[in-house]
């Protein structure tokens, strides 16, 4: 039942981001592109999305546990370190490059085109690298 | 342009949707690096809903596409070192950072997580920067 659900809020997610155009990079630079012919898109996508998290995210943590698991598996970090900023900035200067973030590029890998395999295989060999540097330090 | 708007909108609830029938019933926080990092690392132990929640992403794009009048995008013509050097900072930063877009701004800023607030803002003001360097400093795509 885990598994299903899984499925099904995968398959939710990655329409609602062929739907909303965040799987054209195009889009997504557009926004980011402050100083040129701005697109607010990915703000709207934002809203609707931030509308629906927030209010339900609100009701559903006040229950004791999740429908189908023991427990809720919620992030247990709160320091706002220098890792979580060196983190956010080296991932903001990747994601302006390209107009690639890991949800939209993992979901365009179903068009076949060979631009986001080539993104893909090195974003894995950055989560990898990542790995490895802090498990040294 | 005003159909973009909506579509984006309603992409969103979407989204949204998603990432809060995956708390609710699964306790789990739709962060994708998050759930996509973790089917690789050593340490892993529920492997099978993450690979199914990343196959769903794909097959729910495809079926977007499918279904509606929304067109696969085009992708732009990009210089190989560029999408390389940009996935390799995505996968590190990404990592480094304890998520991306959806985790820390879909679902971080719905719980009022001061890090995922900090996160978003930091990493938007680090693509505003980039992109402009990018578009209108070395006129580049």
């Amino acid at each position: 039942m885990i598994n299903v659900m899984a499925l099904f809020s995968g398959l939710l997610f990655g329409f609602g981001l062929a739907f909303s155009g965040m799987t054209d990079p195009a889009n997504v630079q557009g926004f980011l592109d402050v100083f040129g012919t701005w697109q607010p898109g990915l703000m709207l996508v934002m809203v609707g999305a931030l509308l629906v998290t927030t209010l339900g995210f609100f009701w559903v943590l006040k229950r004791p546990s999740p429908l189908i698991d023991s427990q809720f598996y919620l992030p247990l970090k709160t320091a706002v370190d220098k890792k979580l900023i060196m983190g956010a900035i080296i991932f903001g200067i990747g994601w302006g490059l390209s107009g690639f973030c890991p949800g939209p590029a993992l979901a365009s890998l179903v068009y076949g085109f060979s631009d986001v395999f080539y993104f893909v295989a090195a974003m894995i060999v950055g989560i990898g690298l990542e790995n490895i540097m802090s498990r040294r330090a | 342009m005003f159909d973009v708007l909506v579509n984006a909108f309603v992409g969103g609830l979407v989204i949204g949707l998603a990432a809060l029938l995956l708390l609710l019933f699964n306790g789990r926080i739709a962060g994708i690096c998050g759930i996509f990092s973790n089917l690789f690392l050593p340490q892993t132990k529920q492997r099978l809903w993450r690979a199914l929640f990343i196959a769903g992403l794909l097959t729910g794009a495809w079926a977007c596409h499918a279904l509606t009048s929304v067109a696969i995008p085009e992708q732009p013509i990009r210089p190989l070192w560029l999408l390389i050097t940009s996935g390799l900072l995505v996968g590190f930063g990404t990592q480094m950072g304890s998520g991306c877009t959806s985790g820390h701004s879909v679902c971080g800023i719905a719980r009022f997580s001061p890090r995922s607030f900090i996160a978003t803002c930091t990493f938007m003001g680090a693509g505003f920067v980039t992109v402009f360097l990018l578009r209108h400093i070395a006129g580049i795509v």
